[in-house]
């Protein structure tokens, strides 16, 4: 069949037109943002966690009783207008030590997370760049050391050294930095042999200036989002050790202390673990959605 | 497969003889002895406890006969009960442990998967919202929490379930499901996106278009295929519903291994904290290479002998 020329006609795309760039160019982490943004529940993970910070801030301001303070005359009140979150079973005022454990559980997720961050960059780091012998040795001693269970070890260890919020962090850390390490050494591994690399070396850059310059950058994303996914876990983890009744010591109170203590009130006095369990909950799954959100973001490709 | 085997049994008992080793110098190191109590023993009892148990050899000789002991399946006395040893107090506990860690991991797998594959089948629609809302819940709720809330609310308010205790199979319910939350959020998540990945392939589209029908599809091409993953994280899985056990016996009064270990950490106990923490380590450990070698059998493109899957 025959088609005559006449019935095709030209729209009108120009040569010089079709290498114009008409978007603005974005940089990789504005096009993550803005991925990252299109996820509503990241973006609401995002929030809560603010919120939440924001009253481990100010809360403990809020009210005007302490959080370590008895009032004997005034245990087991139920929330009210004067007692926000009720009062426990010494009279403490359960809206303070609320907020007063928030700061508790908090730092100890970061705290670990920024640990095993340091260690876990450093070991995985040398070994991916390094390669070899070197890469062989640590990386078997890091698989050996992954076998270990970890709530058993921390158990362990907690029951050896001591109640406390140092224990607890040492603990954690002393397993926790092998993911990282792990995932720094994928990335490092895969992007040594960039031609950029290639070219910083030729330029002579040392290692140190490669390292710290051209490989750990690149490797952000992966590790952000790990360190995000690694502060619940550790959160998760001190609320269970306190559930065990190897947390903090009295008066300090963090969640996973006030959930064990509210724990056998629970059948009376149920707000005394109400509170304390639904923040639990609230930030472990605020830092999982924003973790979530931020791998989906990161790499569309990734999905899960 | 036996060269991998191999490698993977001698990480395995690397793993397990420093978990050992470390069970043994820290306790060496706790602060206070075992027989420490209000009362002061006369130093001649002492010496004679200490002798009965060995502690007044050198730190060589014990760590010798403590790996020994290991080797022969004897996880030591009790220093706080006289008449009970560890290996007692795992016979006596752990059927129970068992027991509610098989349901558990039941629920966990059963329910798991269900909602992951109702997920995948309407992608990005309601029942797929709904249930990766349910699964992003059971990650965010930690078991013990999950459970005081189902004690509270199903037992305590509205008494559809015992509160507690360990005598039916109406008492295993609750406990089960608190147990099984958090990794059947996990699995219904690992379902759902492998279930994607395999809806996607070209093989899905060929059975569609010889006309077979969705639900053969389902069953026979893509469940088959997605589930491969899950039964990677089958190791895991009895991590989590072993550890969990710990604070779910607690919270239940139910008489198993965890409670026991529970007890013995408040109690200072150490020979039972040592000896649980090893019988648990070997359980795990033995667990997570029966699943590996489970995997690399049960899906042929894993070629066991390069080593794990990403190096």
């Amino acid at each position: 069949m025959q088609i005559s020329k006449d019935k095709f006609k030209l729209v009108g795309t120009q040569l010089s037109e079709a290498e114009k760039i008409s978007k603005p160019s974005l940089s990789f982490w504005k096009d993550v943002f803005i991925r990252f943004r299109k996820n509503k529940l990241a973006l609401f993970g995002l929030v809560l966690l603010g919120l939440l910070i924001f009253m481990a801030i100010f809360g403990p301001y809020m009210t005007p009783y302490d959080y370590a303070s008895n009032d004997l005359s005034n245990k087991n009140q139920p929330p009210s207008s004067e007692h926000w979150f009720g009062t426990d079973d010494l009279g403490r005022d359960v809206f303070a030590r609320t907020w007063e454990g928030a700061r508790i559980s908090i730092f100890i997720g970061v705290a670990a997370a920024l640990i095993d961050l340091i260690i876990g960059v450093i070991w995985g780091g040398i070994a991916g760049y390094k390669g070899g012998r070197t890469d062989e040795f640590m990386m078997r001693f890091a698989d050996i050391l992954y076998g270990v269970p970890y709530l058993l070890l921390v158990i362990l260890l907690m029951v050896v050294l001591g109640q406390g919020l140092t224990t607890m962090i040492i603990a954690m850390s002393i397993t926790g930095w092998i993911n990282m390490s792990r995932i720094v050494r994928g990335q490092v591994l895969s992007l040594k042999s960039q031609e950029y690399v290639l070219a910083a070396k030729t330029l002579g850059a040392n290692t140190n200036r490669i390292m710290s310059k051209h490989l750990i950058p690149n490797s952000m994303g992966p590790i952000l989002v790990t360190m995000t996914l690694t502060v619940p876990s550790a959160i998760f983890t001190e609320a269970f050790l306190s559930f065990l009744g190897l947390g903090l010591t009295p008066p300090l109170a963090s969640w996973g202390t006030m959930a064990n203590d509210g724990l056998p009130a629970m059948r009376y006095y149920p707000w005394r673990l109400f509170f304390p369990a639904t923040f639990i909950c609230l930030t472990i799954f605020a830092f999982n959605v924003v973790g979530d959100g931020l791998r989906d973001a990161l790499d569309p490709r990734m999905r899960k | 497969m036996a060269k991998y085997i191999g490698k993977r049994l001698l990480y395995m008992i690397l793993s397990l003889w420093m978990i050992v080793s470390a069970t043994f110098f820290f306790m060496r190191i706790a602060p206070g002895n075992p027989f420490a109590s209000e009362k002061k023993l006369p130093p001649e009892i002492e010496a004679n406890l200490n002798a009965h148990f060995g502690l007044d050899k050198p730190w060589y000789a014990q760590y010798w006969e403590y790996l020994v002991r290991i080797v022969n399946w004897d996880f030591g006395p009790s220093f706080k009960y006289k008449s009970q040893t560890v290996n007692d107090l795992i016979n006596e506990g752990f059927p129970v442990s068992f027991l509610l860690g098989m349901e558990a991991i039941f629920i966990a797998v059963a329910l798991g998967v269900l909602l992951g594959i109702i997920a995948a089948l309407k992608h990005n629609r309601w029942p797929d919202y709904t249930a990766m809302i349910i699964a992003v819940l059971g990650i965010s709720v930690p078991s013990f929490i999950m459970a005081s809330f189902l004690q509270y609310f199903l037992a305590i308010k509205m008494g559809i379930f015992p509160v507690a205790r360990w005598e039916s199979f109406m008492h295993t319910i609750l406990p089960a499901l608190a147990l099984a939350s958090t990794p059947m959020a996990f699995i219904a998540r690992l379902t759902r996106s492998s279930m994607l990945e395999v809806l996607a392939n070209d093989y899905i589209k060929t059975a569609k278009s010889k006309g077979l029908s969705s639900g053969v599809i389902t069953i026979k091409h893509t469940i088959r295929n997605a589930l491969l993953p899950v039964v990677t994280y089958m190791g895991p899985l009895t991590a989590g519903i072993l550890t969990g056990s710990f604070v779910i016996e607690r919270i239940f009064g139910i008489p198993g291994l965890g409670a026991h270990f529970v007890t013995s950490i408040n109690n200072r106990d150490y020979t039972v904290i040592m000896g649980v923490t090893v019988f648990y380590s070997i359980l795990l450990l033995v667990s997570i290479l029966l699943v590996d070698i489970a995997y690399g059998i049960i899906d042929p493109r894993i070629k066991l002998a390069g080593g794990k899957k990403g190096e």
